[in-house]
């Protein structure tokens, strides 16, 4: 019998497939009689669509069709839908103007698709491409969320003033306005989250296909959410019912949340291969995937923390503007509102707190999730705050947290910004974080680097996250238009293997192991016997997919669901083979065993009569051994830990270097320890990414997008990053029968405010107290320039 | 991507004909320039003549006191070679440096200078080292060779078909990179020669340039110190989102008096 196997560090199922290359993803898909689409996209950030000629395109060689937005519309297709109303603080809906599939009328960013050219071959629809002649009348622009606010700014749509979705807010305003007034210190902060482009390594990249015979509709795709997306187009834009319309998403090469939304291009293939009656494919470019996948981040705040004498936290006060680009994508109001601001009580006691946020339009690409969604806002904001707080009043910033945490004895706690935390210990973590990363000798060591002429700093960020996404009746109150709970199947087999079928997907995240892993453990079999699948509706009963650290604490849930009541259904059929009482059987190990006597039957063995019921109790039970379950969750979960960053700075260039990063994460129990380290690793490059190198820019006069390909947008490299020290200190989630929370964004939560607190650290001796993010060689080199010249 | 005509050069002739004869036509080296200007449609030529296949471009040998380098050799051969790192271990330093293992293994010499990107590494030492660029038609000293942004001295059906670098002294090269692309934001190329010194710079100003105030102080003193309170001038210096001119002018005076430290 297999051993332990939830905690074992299994090897990855799905890698022999990756590493020998026969991973199979969108782009590998090749359909008879394929023919292949080019978008025609925007060069202007605002303007006016006067014209579109599609003559001379209709008439290049190789050309199948040529669409424009006036044949959609002409079509009855629907707009795309956003997934989440938000609502003002006066009560009233968010604006939400339309987002046509191919633009009409205007168009609103660099990249913006105004037709979609199909061809005989892909050189051949680029060629036809070219000759699509648009005249546009240019529009001033604006791209910076606090410029498009301003009086006067360039609007974007007739029916949304001051380019302003929503103006929300959350908290209490009085109570925290009252803690501001009886506060010994105030700490206050300006801070900009910087934009990010998500830069997946597989571009997106689809497929529509069209069955005249069955009349159904298929689309491959690169999602994380195939049962969503079947939802959404076929709901809202094609018009298409779910039976005639079948969505794909095979093997899929990282999303970081950029591949949740629907985006226009499914929508164009699927509907032209109907139109055309052949499969139409069509794969980003990586620049075009610069202009048209969703960005993420982009917040300017201004933000105030009150401190009683002692230090503690009385009150919070932020107010956030956040960029959402030039339409609304589907989670977009979501994400700077309920997963950002309901975490801005962090690790912290803080009594009153208070946030306002308002969702802007500007002419960039749509803004949406990318990994941590709002809450690395959040936790970059917090940590920051609370930094320059202690700064402020002299106090080593850890004894500052230390003196806030929400008690280990608290739980479950109520922040003042609705949030029910369940369980948590930001003691364990912060302890095991500074003794790893050595905090105590950090002053031997910053006296070292002062005699090499280096500026040494270290710098710390605790976190918490909502995960685990999410109570569905909560959402539904908090505007969500969908359900959040998640689905899985477990299908014995007549001979005792089992097919797992989930609605979440896979796209890096090790699913087919660990997932593998629970049913192995829990019906004795090999783990060899146990396969996952995802990703096509066809196959899988239903499912929201992969996003906000969910599947495991969701989707997994749903298979512990599903394996309760396999194991129930094999008591009584065990019962009847052994002729005993129901109540007398224990399963384990892989045997049903009658209570107190050797005498058993192995899982095989009961699987098989159930689907040979020879000898089987037909009048009180249905044959086979296939069940399905549904898991709503109870709660969000709360992965928190606390991460250390040291750097060095060169002074003379302004060039920081990352020496050593710590990582003590609580993600409840760990299935697989080698897959979560894994995802830590990952989602912490993305995290020193967004501190020290990558920075979405448009130019401000223009509207272009300035960092379009990895010549301008700086990705990090594994050479800039130490080999990271990561650990983990279990609380269980008290709500979901694995107790787990979830691993895969708390990397890119934790890391910026960890490293800029660093890199802060470094340059307060030379005295600069604030910089902001990318801490790129050119602004560190400023910032200590310029408090020279202060001095 | 736009059609066109691909031919495999037998002979440097040969390609020089074919690149007279068709105005619109193009040699590719290691097409690392090209091949994605070709892809973002940048460029259209009518034919592209491949210069890979041609032996007697390719190669490093040492004669007399310099070390020839044919054009079509590859920038990881150049910071492989024994020759060039026992010769001018700078240079062998500077070729390792270019880009990442994918570029180094396609670009070649004769590409980068014929391309001459102001961001380029390769101009700077053959300024800096005084270098003889060799074409099928003549010899072309290396202050005449680069004339402005992307310009060099070559005309039409000229090849580039090997770079004789003198061997210096001592010599080092500190290139600052562009933290996405990895090309140089400043590159300072020093060399000390039995005749004097000479100070490259690539990566700040539209063309590479020597900055002959540091060349002079270093001729009476090569130390660090003797450059320190010369400023390089920002005025005319590029200017992008990874380094203003005033940065990128900093940046020459940290860079030189790294290389000069680096020299011995
Ligand atoms: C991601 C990336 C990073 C890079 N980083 C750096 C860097 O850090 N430093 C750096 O210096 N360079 C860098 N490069 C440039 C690269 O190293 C090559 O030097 C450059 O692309 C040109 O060389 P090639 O052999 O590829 O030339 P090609 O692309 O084939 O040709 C370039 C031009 O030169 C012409 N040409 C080629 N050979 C000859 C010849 N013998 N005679 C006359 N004309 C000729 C061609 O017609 C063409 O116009 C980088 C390139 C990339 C793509």
């Amino acid at each position: 019998m297999t051993a332990r196997l939830i905690g074992d560090p299994v090897r990855r199922k799905e890698d022999r497939r990756f590493l020998t290359g026969k991973g199979h993803y969108t782009d590998d898909i090749n359909r008879a009689g394929q023919v292949y689409a080019v978008f025609v996209r925007s060069p202007h950030a605002h303007a006016e669509i006067k014209s579109i000629n599609t003559k001379r395109a209709a008439g290049a060689p190789g050309i199948v069709a040529v669409y424009t937005g006036a044949d959609l519309v002409k079509a009855g297709i629907g707009t795309l839908p956003c997934g989440w109303g938000v609502k003002n603080k006066d009560g009233s809906p968010m604006a939400e103007p339309p987002h046509p599939v191919l633009a009409s009328g205007k168009v609103r960013h660099v990249g913006d698709p105004v037709a979609v050219v199909i061809a005989e071959s892909k050189a051949a629809a680029e060629e036809a491409a070219e000759r699509v002649d648009v005249t546009y009348k240019e529009l001033p622009s604006v791209t910076a969320v606090d410029a498009a606010v301003k009086p006067g700014a360039p609007q974007l749509y007739d029916a949304v003033k001051g380019n302003l979705c929503y103006d929300w807010h959350i908290g209490d305003k009085a109570a925290a306005d009252a803690a501001f007034a009886k506060a010994a210190h105030v700490t206050k902060l300006d801070i900009v989250n910087n934009r990010l482009v998500p830069n997946a390594m597989e571009p997106r990249a689809y497929i529509g296909d069209y069955d005249r015979a069955t009349g159904e509709h298929t689309l491959f795709t690169t999602c994380q959410n195939p049962h969503a997306i079947r939802l959404l187009m076929g709901a809202f834009v094609l018009h298409v019912p779910e039976h005639k319309l079948r969505v794909v998403a095979p093997d899929v090469g990282g999303g970081f949340g950029s591949k949740i939304y629907h985006y226009a291009e499914e929508a164009a293939v699927t509907w032209a291969a109907a139109q055309l009656g052949r499969p139409v494919k069509w794969t980003a470019e990586r620049s075009e995937s610069f202009l048209s996948d969703a960005h993420g981040r982009d917040h300017v705040t201004h933000a105030e923390l009150a401190l009683d004498l002692s230090g503690k936290f009385l009150g919070l006060r932020v107010s956030t503007l956040a960029n959402l680009g030039g339409y609304l994508s589907t989670f977009a109001a979501a994400v700077p509102t309920y997963l950002y601001a309901t975490l801005l009580a962090g690790t912290y006691t803080t009594p009153a707190i208070y946030a306002e946020v308002k969702g802007v339009f500007t002419n960039t690409v749509p803004v949406d999730a990318y990994r941590g969604a709002g809450r690395p806002e959040a936790s970059y904001l917090l940590e920051r705050l609370v930094d320059k707080a202690a700064n402020e009043i002299q106090i080593d910033p850890a004894e500052l947290r230390r003196k806030n945490f929400i008690p280990k004895d608290a739980y479950p706690y109520q922040t003042p910004v609705a949030l029910a935390y369940d369980s948590g210990d930001y003691f364990a973590t912060l302890d095991m974080a500074l003794k790893a990363a050595d905090y105590a000798g950090f002053a031997k060591r910053r006296d070292d680097a002062k005699r090499h002429g280096k500026l040494r700093g270290i710098g710390l960020a605790t976190y918490i996250e909502a995960c685990g996404v999410a109570p569905s009746a909560v959402a539904g109150a908090l505007g969500a238009r969908a359900g959040l709970y998640e689905v899985a199947a477990v299908r014995v087999n007549p001979t005792g293997s089992v097919t797992v079928l989930t609605g979440t997907h896979s796209h890096g995240q090790g699913h087919e192991t660990t997932f593998a892993q629970v049913v192995a453990e829990r019906l004795g079999i090999p783990i060899d016997q146990v396969d996952v699948v995802h990703g096509d509706t066809a196959k899988t009963p239903f499912g929201m997919g992969t996003y906000g650290s969910r599947s495991l604490p969701v989707g997994g849930s749903a298979l512990v669901k599903a394996l309760d009541k396999v194991e129930a259904k094999g008591k009584k059929i065990a019962a009847h083979l052994l002729e005993a009482a129901e109540a007398d059987i224990e399963f384990k190990d892989g045997k049903f065993t009658v209570a107190g006597t050797d005498k058993s039957k192995s899982f095989g063995e009961v699987a098989l009569a159930a689907y040979i019921p020879h000898n089987y109790p037909l009048e009180t039970l249905e044959p086979g051994l296939d069940e399905t379950a549904y898991y709503d969750p109870k709660n969000f979960t709360f992965p928190s830990g606390a991460h250390v960053a040291e750097v060095e700075i060169d002074r003379d260039t302004g060039v920081v270097e990352l020496l050593k990063f710590t990582a003590a994460d609580d993600f409840g129990r760990i299935v697989n320890p080698m897959i979560v380290e894994g995802q830590v690793h990952g989602g912490l490059a993305q995290g020193i990414g967004q501190a020290l190198f990558e920075e979405c820019r448009y130019d401000p006069e223009s509207g272009q997008l300035v960092t379009g390909s990895f010549m301008d947008y700086r990705m990090p490299r594994a050479g800039d990053l130490p080999s990271f020290a990561v650990a983990t200190h279990a609380t269980l989630c008290t709500h979901n029968p694995l107790g787990v929370k979830g691993c895969g964004e708390a990397g890119a939560i934790g890391a910026p405010g960890a490293v800029m607190n660093a890199v802060l650290n470094a340059l307060s001796t030379v005295g600069v107290s604030d910089l902001q993010m990318p801490a790129t060689p050119e602004r560190v080199w400023r910032a200590i320039n310029d408090s020279k010249a202060a001095a | 991507m736009y059609n066109f005509e691909y031919h495999k050069a037998k002979t440097i002739a040969d390609a020089s004909a074919m690149i007279t004869q068709k105005s619109e036509a193009k040699l590719v080296a290691g097409g690392m320039t090209l091949i994605p200007t070709l892809k973002l449609r940048l460029a259209k030529p009518s034919d592209l003549v491949d210069l890979n296949g041609l032996p007697e471009l390719k190669g490093i040998k040492r004669e007399g006191s310099a070390v020839v380098i044919g054009a079509m050799t590859r920038h990881v051969e150049v910071a492989e070679s024994a020759e060039v790192q026992k010769a001018i271990p700078a240079l062998a330093h500077l070729a390792s440096h270019i880009g990442d293992p994918a570029v180094r293994n396609r670009g070649t010499l004769g590409g980068s200078i014929s391309n001459n990107d102001p961001v380029a590494d390769y101009p700077a030492a053959v300024v800096a080292l005084n270098a003889t660029v060799i074409t099928n038609k003549r010899k072309i000293a290396a202050d005449a060779f680069f004339k402005g942004m992307f310009e060099t001295a070559l005309e039409p059906g000229e090849i580039v078909t090997a770079v004789s670098f003198p061997m210096p002294e001592k010599a080092a090269y500190m290139k600052f990179p562009n933290p996405a692309s990895r090309y140089a934001i400043v590159g300072v190329f020093v060399a000390k020669h039995k005749d004097g010194v000479r100070v490259a710079v690539t990566g700040a100003g539209p063309c590479v340039f020597r900055q002959k105030d540091m060349e002079a102080a270093l001729a009476k003193n090569f130390s660090a110190d003797a450059i320190k309170s010369i400023a390089q001038k920002q005025d005319g210096l590029n200017g992008d989102i990874h380094a203003s001119p005033e940065y990128r002018a900093h940046l020459v005076g940290v860079m030189a008096r790294r290389a000069v430290a680096a020299a011995g």
